[in-house]
C-alpha cells in the first residue's frame, strides 16, 4: 500500500520546510506576537484598573464634596441662628438700654423740673410776699393816716396780746 | 472542568475521526469513461501525490512541476514533470469523437555521453513514481527503440519491457518537487504570511485592538496559547510555545487548503503518512531530548510496587514502548482521520459515476444523494480540519509536558501522565 509507505522526497521536503518555517516563525513571529499581546492585555488592565481608580476616586471626591456642603450648610444654619439671637439679643439689649437711658433722662428731666418749679415757687412767693408787703404797706399807710386809727389798732392788737 | 473541557473536543474528534471527510476533488470528470471507471485507481490518484498538478476541467493537463532525481552513478537531474508524459488525441472509430488522454512518455537525458532513461511506470510496484530506465545489455539501440514512444509495459516486479526491451528498474533518490511539496510550500509561506501580517500590525499599530482578520488570527493563537500551552505548560510555555503554535497553524493550513478544490489547494497533505510521521517526530524529539530527569526517572524506574520492575522489567518495557506509540498515535491519528475523510468524500462523488451505469433514474437520484452528502462532508471537514490540528497540538502540548515534570508537581496525582483511552 503506497498510502502507508512514507515517501522520501515528500519527508525531505517536509522537514525542511518545517524546520525553516519553525525558525523563522520562532526568531520573527511568535515571541513578538506573544509579547505584544502580553502587553496589551497589560495595557488593558491597566486602563481598566486606572479607570476603576478614577470612579472611585471621583466617587469619594464626590461624596467628600458633599460632605463639605452638608457640614458648610449646617454651619451656615447655626451661623445664621446665632446671628439671629445675637441680633435679638443686640435688640434687646440696645432696648433695654435705651429704656434705661431715657428713664434716667426722665428722671433727670422731673428733677430738673421740680428743682425748677421750686425756684420758681420760692420766686413767685419771694414775690407774692414782696407784693403783698408793699400791698400792706400801702393799705397801711392809708389806713392809719389818722391817729385815732392807729391808737385803735394799737389797743386792739394789745387787748389780743392780753388775751393770750 | 478544565478536564472536562479538555476531554470534550478530544470525544468529538474521536467520534467524528471516523467520518471525517476530506476533500480535493475537482476532477471527478477523470472517470467519465463511464464503461472504464476504475474507482480504486481514481480514488488513490487523488489521496497520493503526484509530479504535476492537475488543472480544473481537465484530467489530462497538468501544471508541470520540476523532477529532482540522482540516478544510480550519481548523477542529479532536474527536468520537467512535463517531459514524462504526453497529450495524445484519439479518435473514436465508430463515433468520430476525439479524445484526449495522457500518456508516459520515456524522459531521455545525456550527460557526458551517457543516457539516462526516466518513466513514471504503471505496473511495477514503483506505480506513479519516477524510475531511471537500465538496460540490461550495453545496448546502443537502445534510445532509437524507446525515445518519442509510449512504452508498453509488462507487468514484472524488477524488469520492464518497453516496446520488445527489457530494462531493469532503479528507483532514484527522488526529492521531486512533487504536488505535495509545492502545497507544502504554499501552505509554509501562507502561514508565514499570516503570522507575520500580525507582527506587521503590531510594528505599525502598536497596541490597538485588532479589526476583522487581524483580529481572528489573534483569536486563534490566544486560543491556542491560553487554553493549551498555558494551561498544560504553565511557567515553561512560552519556551515551546513556538513549536506548538507553528504546528497548530501548519496543520490547520494544511487540512483547509486541502478542502480548495482547485490549484492553490487539493492536495492530500495531513493526509499524507509523510507529512504527519514529520510532525510525530519532531514532538517525539522535542519531548524527549528536552525531557527531565524525573521523566527519564519515571521511565526506568517508576514510583511501582517492585515486583513490577524487578527483576522482570514490565513497567519499563510498557513505559519505552510508551515513548513510541505516543507520537506514533499522533500521527497516524492525523493521517487517517484526514485521508479516511478524503477518500469518503472522493467515493460519494464517484457514486455519482458507478450508478450512472444504471440508466437515468439511479444517476438523478444519485446526483442528489451525493452531491448532499458531499456538501455535508465538506462542512465536516471544516471543523474536523480544527479539531485535528488542535488535538494535535493539545496532544503535543500534553506529551511535552508530562516530560517537563520535576517530580514536585507529579505528587498532587494531576497531568502525571496522560490516559491512553483518552489518545484516540
Amino acid at each position: 500500500m503506497e498510502l502507508f509507505t512514507p515517501d522520501f522526497g515528500l519527508v525531505f521536503w517536509m522537514f525542511i520546510a518545517f524546520v525553516i518555517l519553525f525558525l523563522v516563525l520562532a526568531k520573527w513571529g511568535w515571541p513578538m506576537i506573544l509579547k505584544n499581546m502580553d502587553q496589551r492585555a497589560d495595557t488593558i488592565d491597566k486602563g481598566v484598573e486606572y479607570a476603576q481608580q478614577a470612579k472611585q476616586q471621583l466617587d469619594n471626591a464626590r461624596e467628600e464634596a458633599r460632605k463639605y456642603m452638608e457640614e458648610a450648610q449646617a454651619r451656615q444654619a447655626e451661623m445664621l441662628r446665632d446671628v439671629a439671637k445675637m441680633r435679638t439679643q443686640m435688640i434687646e439689649e440696645a432696648k433695654k438700654q435705651a429704656s434705661e437711658e431715657s428713664q434716667k433722662m426722665i428722671e433727670a428731666a422731673k428733677v430738673s423740673i421740680e428743682q425748677s418749679r421750686k425756684e420758681a415757687e420760692l420766686q413767685f412767693r419771694n414775690e407774692v410776699s414782696k407784693f403783698s408787703i408793699e400791698i400792706a404797706e400801702k393799705m397801711v399807710r392809708t389806713q392809719m393816716k389818722d391817729d385815732a386809727a392807729q391808737v385803735k389798732l394799737v389797743d386792739k392788737l394789745l387787748d389780743e396780746i392780753e388775751k393770750n | 472542568m478544565k478536564r472536562i473541557m479538555t476531554i470534550i473536543p478530544l470525544l468529538l474528534a474521536l467520534l467524528l475521526g471516523v467520518q471525517g471527510a476530506y476533500a480535493s476533488d475537482a476532477h471527478g470528470e477523470d472517470a467519465k469513461e463511464e464503461s472504464g471507471l476504475d474507482v480504486k485507481e481514481v480514488i488513490f490518484h487523488h489521496l497520493g501525490d503526484g509530479y504535476g498538478w492537475e488543472v480544473p476541467f481537465s484530467h489530462v493537463y497538468r501544471i508541470p512541476l520540476p523532477v529532482i532525481v540522482r540516478a544510480q552513478d550519481g548523477n542529479w537531474f532536474c527536468f520537467s514533470s512535463a517531459k514524462l508524459s504526453e497529450v495524445t488525441v484519439y479518435e473514436d472509430e465508430s463515433t468520430g469523437k476525439k479524445e484526449e488522454t495522457l500518456t508516459p512518455v520515456v524522459h531521455v537525458a545525456e550527460r557526458d555521453g551517457k543516457k539516462y532513461y526516466f518513466y513514471i511506470p504503471h505496473l511495477t510496484q514503483h506505480k506513479t513514481k519516477v524510475v531511471e530506465l537500465l538496460p540490461l545489455s550495453a545496448d546502443a539501440d537502445a534510445d532509437a527503440t524507446i525515445k518519442g514512444t509510449h512504452p508498453h509495459e509488462v507487468a514484472d516486479a524488477a524488469t520492464i519491457d518497453v516496446n520488445g526491451k527489457v530494462f531493469d528498474i532503479y528507483r532514484p533518490f527522488d526529492i521531486s518537487i512533487t504536488k505535495n511539496v509545492l502545497a507544502l510550500f504554499i501552505a509554509a509561506i501562507l502561514v508565514t504570511a499570516m503570522v507575520m501580517s500580525v507582527v506587521r500590525f503590531y510594528s505599525r499599530r502598536g497596541l490597538k485592538a485588532p479589526r476583522k482578520g487581524m483580529g481572528f488570527m489573534e483569536m486563534l493563537i490566544d486560543f491556542i496559547y491560553t487554553g493549551v500551552i498555558k494551561s498544560s505548560l504553565g511557567a515553561k510555555a512560552n519556551k515551546f510555545a513556538p513549536y506548538l503554535l507553528t504546528c497548530f497553524f501548519f496543520i490547520l493550513t494544511m487540512n483547509l487548503l486541502g478542502l480548495v478544490v482547485i490549484f492553490p489547494g487539493g492536495a492530500n497533505l495531513t493526509g499524507n503518512i509523510a507529512i504527519t510521521l514529520v510532525l510525530a517526530v519532531a514532538t517525539f524529539i522535542i519531548t524527549n531530548v528536552l525531557g527531565t530527569k524525573h521523566y527519564w526517572k519515571e521511565i526506568f524506574w517508576p514510583d511501582v510496587p517492585l515486583f513490577l520492575k524487578f527483576p522482570l522489567p514490565i513497567m519499563q518495557m510498557i513505559e519505552v514502548f510508551g515513548i513510541f506509540t505516543k507520537p506514533a498515535a499522533l500521527c497516524v491519528r492525523l493521517f487517517a482521520n484526514m485521508m479516511g475523510g478524503h477518500m469518503i468524500v472522493i467515493t460519494l462523488t464517484l457514486l455519482i459515476f458507478i450508478f450512472a451505469a444504471f440508466g437515468a433514474a439511479a444517476l438523478g437520484a444519485s446526483v442528489v444523494v451525493s452531491v448532499l452528502f458531499t456538501v455535508f462532508m465538506l462542512l465536516l471537514d471544516v471543523l474536523v480540519s480544527f479539531i485535528q490540528a488542535y488535538v494535535f497540538t493539545l496532544l503535543s502540548a500534553l506529551f511535552i509536558a508530562a516530560a517537563q515534570e520535576n517530580g514536585h508537581h507529579a505528587k498532587d496525582g494531576e497531568g502525571h501522565d496522560i490516559e491512553p483511552s483518552v489518545e484516540a
